[in-house]
């Protein structure tokens, strides 16, 4: 019975997503939301930024697309005409959208840009979120872009399991998996696989050998570690089921480091940032401070096991957060 | 930095894919790693090859017996017609993941969902293949004293075998070019390198493509030969 209502609810969320996609693909640029003047709020209208049309991108999973609703709705309520485009595929794709113009800016991970953009491998990615930003914003700066200060919350990938597995085993850190994990299967997303900031790493820095790895979509990686068809998955520690099923999952320590983790920074252009003035960083800034680990970890609860659409998510957060009234 | 990898940054050449297929190549988020090269290709064209094998043999396993049933009784029209189109709309990656909570991820759950989409065509042609033979043929046959088998598999088929194949042909394109979406799934074929564009890099997306393309390619040619070996001589002697 358990397995059908899964079931279901996997097919539902594939679907849900997918309809989403078409939703925001249809409307995408062409949708020029009017603003809405927002009375009571932090965030305060100003007539001039009327002038300037923004256009928010992000990558085409939920938790982008919340964050892509936040700040675009941030920055309507600043009083800026705002366009969204919050189905772009990958970082490749938002980077090369961002470089030809079509969109204004998208929320990037810090260490993702800083291991896909510009090559640097894990070990050298700054731990603290202030120093991987600085890094990051000078080689995007490189590369004729710029970026804005991060987020409170970061994310990074995670090996997981289930909570009775980790039990059995004795597993609290990822090095309590050494001679146990040849035992092991492990899924993840297809590039994991290869991926040195993944799998690949924890081959390399852990010496870990596991029975099998089965790549998988990101939406079905929960499902196979429920279906007892890999012991272990490769999860993000943004992840909604870590929070809402506190007592059924948990996350290994990453010990030794090898998962960097990636605060949020929002990419732009110095063009565009120049044009609409200051009130754009101002506002984007402001507007991600109250987004903590729990708080992100809730959004994406709402959104992914309550079936929110993002939109309602972000504007449920910036009203309880008290930026707009 | 960038420009030394295998960068996804970059546009692809044609010139980069074809080196991606034979030589391994640098990528920047692998640790050093090499990734691609003919070791690899090889190894994913199988996988490709075998899924889409299977996929089709399971789909030709449901879709001809109805088929053929339905088309030689001449009923049915709205099941086979129908029911073949209904099925083109059915979103595949919705159906993996609807499947992987009941029977999981993996080969069993590609190969069904491949050959949900090799149905359609099989049923639909083989249904019509049959009922387009000349009635008056039918009924010359029956008048020998053929039996009912007889003048499906003597009088029927035969004549069916360029609609027939037609709809085998179309499934096999569908589902070979469909089967790139198993690494979602847990089963690693060329989409490998079309999916991740991150490790494999652009040249390694239309090294993907290419060689996908270059399969469909060749399984059609195949197919083809299959075909005429199959057409009765009287048939190809019409038709000229």
């Amino acid at each position: 019975m358990r397995i059908t209502t899964k079931g279901g609810r996997a097919a539902a969320a594939v679907l849900f997503a997918l309809i989403l996609t078409l939703g925001v693909a249809a409307c995408g640029s062409s949708n020029d939301s009017s603003s809405s003047e927002g009375g009571g709020g932090a965030i305060a209208s100003n007539p001039n930024n009327g002038k300037v049309t923004l256009t928010i991108g992000s990558k085409n999973f939920p938790e982008q697309e919340i964050l892509g609703e936040v700040y675009a709705q941030a920055l309507q309520a600043a009083g800026y005409k705002v366009k969204k485009a919050l189905n772009l595929g990958s970082e490749t794709v938002a980077l090369q959208t961002l470089k030809s113009g079509q969109i204004s800016g998208y929320p990037e991970y810090a260490s993702t840009a800083l291991t896909s953009f510009f090559g640097i491998e894990p070990e050298e990615v700054p731990a603290a979120a202030q120093p991987a930003y600085e890094k990051a914003k000078a080689e995007f700066e490189k590369e004729g872009l710029t970026a804005f200060p991060p987020t409170p919350f970061a994310s990074a990938n995670a090996v997981g399991t289930l909570k009775k597995t980790a039990d059995k085993l004795g597993l609290k850190t990822i090095s309590d998996l050494t001679g146990k994990s040849e035992k092991l299967s492990l899924d993840g997303s297809p590039e994991c696989r290869q991926r040195i900031d993944c799998l690949a790493g924890l081959e390399k820095y852990y010496q870990l050998k596991f029975k099998s790895f089965t790549p998988v979509d990101i939406g079905l990686r929960y499902t196979v570690l429920e279906k007892g068809q890999a012991d272990l998955s490769i999860l993000f520690t943004t992840d909604a089921q870590l929070s809402a099923e506190k007592d059924k999952f948990v996350i290994l320590e990453d010990d030794k480091e090898v998962f960097p983790a990636g605060n949020v920074i929002f990419v732009t252009k110095p063009s565009v940032a120049k044009k609409a003035g200051p009130d754009y960083e101002k506002t984007i800034v402001e507007v991600q401070k109250g987004l903590t680990l729990p708080v992100m970890q809730e959004l994406d609860a709402r959104v992914e096991l309550e079936k929110q659409s993002p939109a309602k998510a972000a504007a449920a957060y910036l009203k309880e957060a008290g930026y707009t009234g | 930095m960038i420009g030394l990898f295998l960068s996804p940054l970059l546009p692809a050449s044609i010139g980069g894919a074809i080196e991606f297929i034979f030589e391994p190549q640098s990528s920047n988020v692998t640790g050093g790693k090499k990734v691609g090269g003919f070791s690899q290709v090889i190894e994913l064209t199988i996988t490709q090859l075998e899924l889409t094998v299977l996929a089709l043999g399971l789909s030709m396993l449901v879709a001809l017996p109805v088929g053929l049933f339905l088309g030689h009784r001449g009923t049915g029209e709205l099941l086979a017609v129908g029911l073949g189109n209904a099925g083109r709309a059915i979103p595949e990656l919705a159906l993996i993941a609807f499947m992987a909570a009941a029977i999981g991820v993996g080969l069993l759950n590609v190969t069904i969902a491949l050959a949900v989409l090799g149905i359609p065509p099989i049923l639909t042609n083989t249904f019509v293949g049959i009922r387009q033979v000349d009635r008056a043929t039918v009924e010359a046959a029956r008048g020998i004293g053929m039996t009912e088998p007889e003048v499906l598999f003597k009088v029927e088929v035969p004549l069916a075998i360029p609609t027939l194949m037609t709809g085998i042909r179309g499934a096999t394109i569908n589902i070979v070019a469909t089967a790139t979406i198993a690494p979602l799934a847990g089963v690693l074929t060329l989409g490998d390198f079309i999916i991740n564009r991150n490790v494999y890099g652009s040249n390694g997306v239309l090294a993907g493509a290419i060689l996908v393309a270059l399969l469909a390619l060749a399984l059609e040619f195949s197919l083809a030969g299959l075909q005429r070996l199959l057409t009765s001589k009287g048939l190809k002697l019409s038709a000229a």
